[in-house]
């Protein structure tokens, strides 16, 4: 919480302040980015059939930062992030060319289920099962042969804390997922994601169908995954992007025209096409 | 006076259509209000308990019939819906094009087999090497029916399914088929359930496939391998025969059987109505 105060009231100045502030403040890189690379792409290309839907893409993301991917409807900013857990792969005639590593490791040679489940994803519209809430946290670890009830429940406790929902659902753990409301859902599937401790969280606009409250909630709540989880995460708000992201890539057309420190891309974007965008001129 | 003209032909079109409508209701409270009055009267405790008596005596029911038919649909159930559910998860789930659309195209032309060439398929294959009427026969033959139903519902209601659901299984590591059996066929069970019930109910009153495969049985039939009475048959047989007495049985029968099809279709729409409030 303090962390986000303290970070949007950063950014806040740096609104105000004219491009040449900007540039100064973004030299002095801010203590929470980490050095380490959690995932890398390497000139990668992605095919829908016939059509390439990504063009090269060339990008690191550090570890237990959280990076948000920006750019206007259809750029591949979604695609990407689902070519980083192979989500993809269910479509029909996709085709990746080049190379993507997890902690230095081809993600394209490791077993899928295991992948994922390193590297766990939330969808655009809340997509809790159906069936209990309990149930529905308590599926990523029972496919993956949790067989302890005990710490089952534990388990299931501890991911619904850490999604900042526990307190709105403990007593009602036995009903429905379906009884909550969008936001709680979206919760609910972040906390499902959490269960199986994943070191990489992907988010694909969590909070696109959420009102700005339920949407409050989760940006807190990405701040304190931050901690222990690397983020990526897809937003159509570019306010999103700059509240809570540490490095901002936009997209353009399946190009990253621009990877930067947040308040780089926001404050002083080295491309005209991010500038146009961040600015609202385009898109 | 084009307006004039335009409201009489909306009179008259109005005044046709609704009474034909009307028409087409009033034949189904017809049938059921002649058969409530001529069933009800005929029917007693004894029909549920009894054998069918011999020519000549009256008295006696169809507990043989009641449990015949009881049998058949069982073994039909049991032939039926897991060719049909596995065939429709393989649609819905797994199929190339071309292969699917074979399977959908060929299965609705099943569909479309008349009843008694279902009965002559069992008759071929199970009443002639066996030389002869069997349960067994007869439930085959009604199992067949029930593969085309089964099949396409399943795949229906599978289909239904969002997509979300599945991405949200596999994007926590389970493999498709996993997802498949712990998340999508959990949220479409009611569905195929449904579908199921309706689909017994259907072939319930089916009369015509039996008549050469389980024949009938004017005594208890044991197991699989004996000819055996079953409600639509026993219809058909008493209500041709040149007895009062025995009339009153058809009339009881199909009374019996027709409570049992519409119970089953009311228990389906409440199942299926559970699920949409589980939405």
């Amino acid at each position: 919480m303090q962390e986000q105060v303290k970070s949007d009231s950063l950014l806040g100045v740096n609104m105000d302040t004219t491009k040449t502030g900007a540039v100064a403040q973004a030299s002095k890189t801010p203590a929470t980015v980490n050095p380490n690379q959690k995932l890398a792409a390497k000139d990668l290309n992605f095919f829908y059939g016939t059509f390439q839907a990504l063009h090269g893409i060339t990008i690191k993301i550090h570890t237990n930062c959280a990076t948000a991917f920006i750019g206007p409807s259809g750029c591949g900013k979604s695609t990407f992030l689902r070519t980083l857990n192979r989500m993809y792969e269910t479509i029909r005639n996709s085709r990746v060319e080049g190379e993507i590593l997890l902690d230095g490791e081809d993600i394209f040679g490791l077993e899928v289920s295991h992948l994922r489940r390193r590297i766990g994803m939330v969808f655009q519209k809340s997509n809790p099962f159906p069936k209990s809430i309990f149930e529905n946290v308590a599926y990523g670890l029972r496919i993956n042969g949790y067989p302890n009830k005990a710490s089952l429940r534990d388990s299931v406790e501890q991911s619904l804390r850490r999604a900042a929902i526990w307190e709105e659902v403990k007593d009602k753990l036995h009903q429905s997922a379906y009884s909550l409301s969008g936001g709680q859902q979206q919760r609910l599937c972040i906390a499902r994601a959490l269960a199986v401790d994943p070191e990489v969280l992907l988010l694909d606009e969590p909070c696109s169908a959420l009102d700005p409250i339920a949407t409050a909630k989760i940006e807190d709540l990405l701040f304190e995954l931050k901690r222990s989880c690397t983020i990526v995460i897809v937003t159509h708000n570019m306010q999103q992007a700059a509240r809570v992201a540490d490095y901002t890539g936009f997209f353009l057309m399946g190009k990253m025209i621009e990877f930067n420190v947040t308040r780089v891309i926001f404050k002083n974007p080295a491309h005209k096409e991010t500038e146009d965008y961040v600015t609202g001129r385009f898109g | 006076m084009l307006s004039m003209r335009r409201k009489i032909v909306n009179a008259v079109m109005l005044t046709l259509t609704g009474l034909f409508a009307f028409f087409a209701v009033s034949i189904l409270f017809f049938v059921l209000g002649y058969l409530l009055w001529n069933g009800g009267t005929s029917l007693s405790w004894n029909f549920f308990t009894k054998l069918p008596t011999p020519v000549g005596e009256t008295g006696g029911g169809m507990a043989n019939a009641i449990v015949g038919s009881a049998k058949l649909l069982l073994l039909a159930t049991c032939i039926g819906v897991p060719i049909g559910f596995l065939g429709g998860v393989y649609l819905s789930e797994f199929g190339g094009s071309a292969f699917s659309s074979l399977v959908r195209y060929t299965t609705d032309l099943l569909n479309g087999v008349p009843s008694i060439v279902m009965g002559i398929f069992a008759f071929t294959v199970i009443v002639l090497p066996q030389k002869h009427f069997s349960t067994l026969a007869g439930g085959l033959a009604l199992g067949v029916m029930m593969i085309p139903i089964s099949l396409r519902s399943t795949e229906d209601f599978l289909k239904a399914v969002p997509l979300a659901l599945r991405e949200g299984a596999m994007a926590l590591g389970a493999s498709k088929s996993r997802a498949i059996f712990t998340v999508v066929i959990p949220a479409a069970i009611n569905g195929i359930i449904t579908g199921t019930m309706l689909n017994v109910a259907r072939v319930a009153g089916e009369t015509a496939p039996l008549l050469f495969t389980s024949l009938g049985n004017r005594y208890w039939s044991h197991g699989l391998d004996q000819p055996t009475a079953s409600l639509p048959v026993m219809i058909f047989d008493y209500a041709r025969a040149p007895y009062d007495d025995w009339h009153k049985q058809a009339w009881a029968a199909a009374f019996v059987l027709l409570s049992l099809v519409l119970a089953i279709n009311v228990f389906a729409r409440i199942v299926l109505g559970k699920k949409a409030q589980a939405r």
